[in-house]
């Protein structure tokens, strides 16, 4: 374990170079909306899109790496003998000609010295693999968390992630915030995941590999990411119509940057008189039937998600689009546009109902 | 027969007779001739017709689900077009296109390799056929139901292996998913007896002085492909019924609410989904243990270890199942034990690859057609082997599963592997069925579009695995590294489908033009090739008598027959 | 073999929700041990060897009146496994979507049920044969046959018994 942080700083310097085709755009429109916000952020904002496994930024991925690595290497060199044998073979046995037809070649059975030749080194090899496979199992999922660990519950919708922070009494959906894992202050997240209608799959390559949210079954899985920023994941097990913009998007911050951010989300909702209009027209309409909102009276649904703090993430629908007003105007007209396919039904609101109650929702940061 | 100095090409030109049957009267006499026929060889036409029908309907598919990930955010489809497209393409081609293929192979071969004149079961045999050809025609026709052609049809979209409780009323409140288990469990019908005959043919009707040791690697091959058949379809008809009532009954198998569990429909499905693999592979491997040694000059190589190689993969393959559901959240045991018998697998699989080089080392190869074929098999098979051990090594596969990844690793199985097999197949029987050859051109042709067209659509997606691309998704977003990949991945998928319609073409072209084969264009030493091209409907005038695992090397070569050595 | 495989899933799902309804019934409440039904099923396997016995032997009489016997003996089955299901319905209120229980119990033991059908119809058109003179002693192969499948029924059975009433009854 330790061996692994020992090798993370060099990993996450070159972790930038090693990436394959490595696209890191700086979305500034995002940072300034972000610090509009009543808590400073100082968050790397690096998006982490490419999400390449062989570039892990998180311990059990870096686990899952080296077993990789080595798995690969065999198989290399299997693909390179046998098939040099076979280039060999084609290249020396070929008929040559009319002239090679007069006889045929030695009509050889078989043998059986050769054959044990050939049995027994896949034997050995598969005995290797097997100890290997069966310790790295052991290593990722008996691992001990400590008690400074982070602990998340992520409950898989169609088609949107609910996360609840149960230390710290938070809820909130699809973002997903984590702190940062050092040598010296070893913070790694335990997951629960669980699953809310059918099977989901949660898969963010570069913090670890994948695991199911299955209905009436429990998975846990564990992160330690030592590189902060935003990674991007999706959902991977087929969940419906729209199973392919149920995107994951992780954020790693440092310690103080997560503290802040739980700090935020633990604030209640912002009752502000100007866009009282907007809480009303939210209410009366029934979106509170289906969307919770803290301390917002009749706003209590559980079914979608929960928008306390809604205009802090970045995205919305789950990582369809990006959460600025074209947008969201665009989704609260109908979500149908943006996500066909999705639960959300079209509100029927009015271009004025979709003014106000966009003020409302700006204003829960 | 192989009289030395003429090269292969040129056998069988001397005059031969049309061959019988070839004039087909009427249209109307023909069709019911096919409809009503209980014939092997003709069931093994229709068996191989209805496949290729198939394979284009899942190749237009496909090539529908190509156009539309060419690019990010693309509209050529919907996204529950695309999740029907995704889910028919997997049904349509692994039951109606391989399935029906292993069964049609196996019915036109095998009886005419053991020297017998028709299957144990005639008419039990027409009924699988159309029994599974019903299932097919029912699957398809979602595509007309609920919204009609207007809409998207009611194709099942839930993926080809139904993914419970996605597949419960709560989640598909149409019908898709009721074609889907209802075509099923009617093909199976067909596959299960269709299975019962051959086991029943191969053990009961070989000729005098077929031994079981003594049988061509097709057949047996094919032996223990059925006994995968009958041993395994089942759970999936379980399951689907299990599915039916609980989607029509109210019936509690899956249902999270009530206590049911998900999980288990994952564990009935693959207890048959895994061996299911093996049952399309194994006759693969049959027609390439049929087609290297002809094409090396040589006697398969070490034939009792291939039998028993054979054997030993039909076993294990009972248990490695859950290793496709290694992320599913099983405890460590079950995960470490399913890697490891997955490993184990390998090591017979392996073995049989190497039997094939050591047939083809002191050979003389001769590079036909069906051979090169052949080789490409053995490149792609042994990569797709691999890339199968690194999906077998479980945390590899937890970053892996449900990824382009492994598309890559079963398409290079099914594509690579089986497809090649059986156009190696035809090449090599083709003459034998209609009494001409397929063009050398087009059959070149053929080759080279479709073995790049192969590469360049699943090579770029290992790469789309490791770069973090899920499966059965409709689109992605710009900036996720997948673009270029799937840009190359979808101009290799127009490039096989040209590659195909070549095949198709030469097929048609050689039925009426191609050069005539005669008996034995080859110089072939199984039994099927002492008859004439095409046979007899009694197929040999004479039922013969073998001694040994090659009779036509022992009639041709009488100063040094097999049964000296064997 | 296919047979087996089929029954296979269904028992082992039966084995998996044992004990995980959420609702009653439950097993041991509405479960009776089914003495009488297994008297019919098994005891009709003997008397079907008899019967085949008697047709060897060249008894054509003896091969009608036991296999009519055999016939009856199914019947019974199948009206003691009617009358169980009707009192599991109507009194107890267990069907097919009422739990785990009731969804694999009905599905297992009706899997079962409809095997009995085939086969009691496989028997009746074979004792039609008979009657109409078209079975003679040296066909006696073919009907043991018929009754392999009938000992099979019977063999599952045993199957169902044992995981459905005695293991199952202790949940």
């Amino acid at each position: 374990m330790l061996n692994h942080l020992h090798t993370k700083y060099s990993r996450t310097m070159r972790g930038s170079g090693r990436g394959w085709l490595l696209l890191g755009f700086t979305v500034a429109a995002f940072i300034g909306f972000l610090s509009s916000a009543p808590v400073a952020r100082a968050q790397d904002s690096t998006i982490r899109a490419i999400q390449n496994i062989f570039d892990p930024l998180s311990a059990p991925a870096e686990t899952i790496y080296y077993v990789s690595v080595l798995v690969m290497v065999v198989c290399a060199g299997i693909f390179v003998v046998v098939g040099g044998l076979l280039v060999y073979a084609i290249i020396r046995y070929r008929r040559r000609g009319p002239e090679d037809d007069h006889e045929e070649p030695p009509q050889v059975y078989g043998s059986a010295a050769i054959e044990l030749a050939w049995t027994v080194p896949p034997i050995l090899i598969v005995v290797m693999l097997v100890l290997v496979t069966a310790r790295t199992i052991g290593e990722i999922e008996h691992h001990k968390m400590p008690d400074a660990a982070e602990e998340i519950r992520v409950i898989g919708h169609r088609y949107w992630w609910e996360v609840r922070y149960p230390k710290h009494d938070v809820v909130t959906a699809n973002e997903i915030h984590v702190p940062l894992s050092t040598r010296t202050n070893r913070v790694p997240t335990e997951m629960i995941l669980e699953s809310a209608d059918v099977i989901h799959g949660f898969w963010v390559p570069q913090l670890n590999g994948k695991t199911m949210l299955v209905p009436n079954y429990r998975n846990t899985m564990w992160i330690e990411p030592y590189a902060t920023g935003i990674y991007l994941g999706n959902c991977t097990v087929l969940c419906g119509q729209q199973h392919a913009n149920m995107l994951i998007r992780v954020v790693v911050d440092t310690p103080e940057v997560y503290q802040k951010w739980l700090e935020s989300q633990k604030q209640a909702s912002v009752s502000d008189p100007q866009v009282a209009e907007g809480q009303q027209q939210f209410i009366s309409n029934s979106c509170g039937t289906c969307h919770h909102i803290e301390d917002a009276r009749g706003a209590t649904g559980v079914f979608g998600p929960d928008l306390t703090h809604f205009s802090s993430r970045a995205t919305l629908g789950s990582g369809v689009a990006t959460n600025d007003d074209q947008h969201l105007r665009s989704w609260l007209m109908n979500p149908q546009d943006l996500k066909p396919g999705c639960l959300m039904p079209n509100m029927q609101l009015s271009s004025k109902q979709v003014d106000s109650i966009l003020a409302y929702l700006r204003t829960l940061k | 027969m192989a009289n030395s100095t003429t090269p292969l090409r040129e056998i069988g030109t001397e005059l031969a007779p049309a061959p019988p049957g070839h004039e087909h009267g009427t249209l109307t006499a023909w069709i019911q001739d096919l409809v009503f026929t209980v014939d092997h060889k003709k069931l093994g036409f229709l068996y191989i017709g209805m496949a290729w029908v198939f394979f284009i309907a899942g190749g237009i598919l496909a090539s529908l689900i190509r156009l539309q990930l060419a690019v990010p955010n693309n509209h050529v489809l919907d996204a529950e077009t695309f999740n029907g497209a995704f889910t028919m393409h997997g049904t349509a081609m692994i039951f109606f296109f391989a399935m029906p293929m292993v069964f049609g192979l196996a019915n036109y071969i095998v009886p005419l390799q053991i020297g017998a004149r028709d299957m144990a079961f005639p008419r039990l045999n027409a009924f699988s056929l159309w029994t599974t050809f019903f299932g097919g025609c029912f699957l398809f026709l979602s595509y007309v139901a609920g919204p009609g052609l207007y809409g998207t049809g009611a194709a099942p979209d839930a993926s080809w292996f139904a993914i419970a409780p996605l597949t419960s009323r709560a989640f598909s409140p149409g019908n898709n998913i009721d074609f889907w288990s209802l075509g099923i469990l009617i093909s199976g019908v067909g596959s299960i007896t269709g299975g019962v005959n051959i086991m029943v043919t191969i053990f009961c009707y070989r000729c005098k002085g077929m031994t079981l040791y003594r049988m061509p690697l097709f057949t047996w091959l094919v032996l223990v492909t059925m006994f995968l058949v009958v041993m395994f379809l089942p759970p999936l008809s379980a399951a689907q019924i299990m599915l039916v009532l609980e989607r029509f009954f109210g019936a509690k198998f899956f249902e999270a609410q009530a206590g049911g569990s998900p999980v288990l429909w994952q564990h009935f499905f693959w207890i048959f989904g895994h061996p299911e693999v093996y049952i399309l592979v194994l006759p693969a491997f049959g027609v390439i243990s049929e087609v290297i040694p002809v094409f090396s000059r040589k006697p398969i190589f070490g034939y009792p270890m291939m039998v028993a190689a054979t054997v030993m993969i039909g076993f294990i393959s009972a248990g490695v199942w859950a290793h496709h559901m290694f992320t599913i959240g099983m405890d460590s045991f079950s995960v470490t034990f399913f890697a490891f018998a997955t490993f184990v697998i390998a090591i017979p699989t392996g073995i049989k690859i190497f039997n094939w080089l050591g047939t083809m080392y002191g050979g003389k190869l001769r590079m036909e057609i069906p051979m090169l074929f052949c080789i490409a098999f053995l490149f792609q098979f042994l990569i797709a082997g691999l890339t199968g051990i690194m999906l077998g090594c479980a945390p590899f596969d937890w970053q892996l599963n449900d990824s382009y990844f492994v598309i890559a690793h079963f398409h290079y199985v099914i594509v690579g592997g089986i497809v090649f097999a059986v156009f190696a197949g035809f090449y090599y029987w083709f003459p034998k069925a209609t009494g001409r050859l397929l063009n050398t051109r087009l059959g070149l042709w053929h080759f080279w579009v479709f073995t790049i067209g192969f590469h360049l659509t699943f090579d770029p997606q290992h790469f789309l695995g490791f770069l973090g691309m899920p499966r059965r998704i409709y689109t992605y977003q710009e900036g996720r590294g997948w673009e270029f990949l799937n840009m190359l991945s979808t101009i290799g998928a127009i490039t096989q489908g040209v590659g195909a319609l070549i095949f198709i073409i030469n097929m048609i072209w050689s039925a009426r033009k191609g050069k005539i084969a005669g008996d034995d264009p080859w110089d072939a030493w199984t039994l099927e090739w002492t008859t004439s091209s095409p046979p007899p409907d009694y197929n040999f005038e004479e039922i013969p008598e073998v001694r040994s695992r090659r009779p036509l090397w022992d009639l041709k070569h009488p100063e040094d027959p097999d049964w000296k050595f064997e | 073999m296919t047979e087996s495989s089929l029954f296979t899933i269904f028992v082992v799902a039966y084995l998996f929700y044992l004990g995980k309804s959420l609702n009653p019934p439950y097993p041991r409440e509405v479960l009776e041990f089914p003495w009488l039904g297994s008297f019919f099923l098994f005891g009709s396997s003997a008397t079907v060897v008899v019967a085949e016995h008697r047709l060897k032997k060249g008894n054509l009489g003896g091969f009608h009146l036991w296999w009519l016997i055999t016939i009856l003996m199914g019947f019974g089955f199948l009206i003691y496994t009617g009358a169980e299901w009707y009192h599991l319905i109507y009194h107890d209120g267990l069907t097919l979507s009422t739990n785990l229980f009731g969804s694999t119990f009905y599905s297992l033991v009706g899997l079962h049920a409809s095997h009995v059908v085939v086969g009691l119809l496989l028997l009746t058109i074979i004792l039609i044969a008979s009657l109409t003179g078209n079975i003679q002693p040296r066909h006696h192969e073919h009907i043991q046959m018929i009754s392999w499948y009938w000992h099979f029924v019977d063999g599952i059975w045993a199957v169902v018994v044992t995981v459905v009433y005695i293991i199952g009854m202790q949940s």
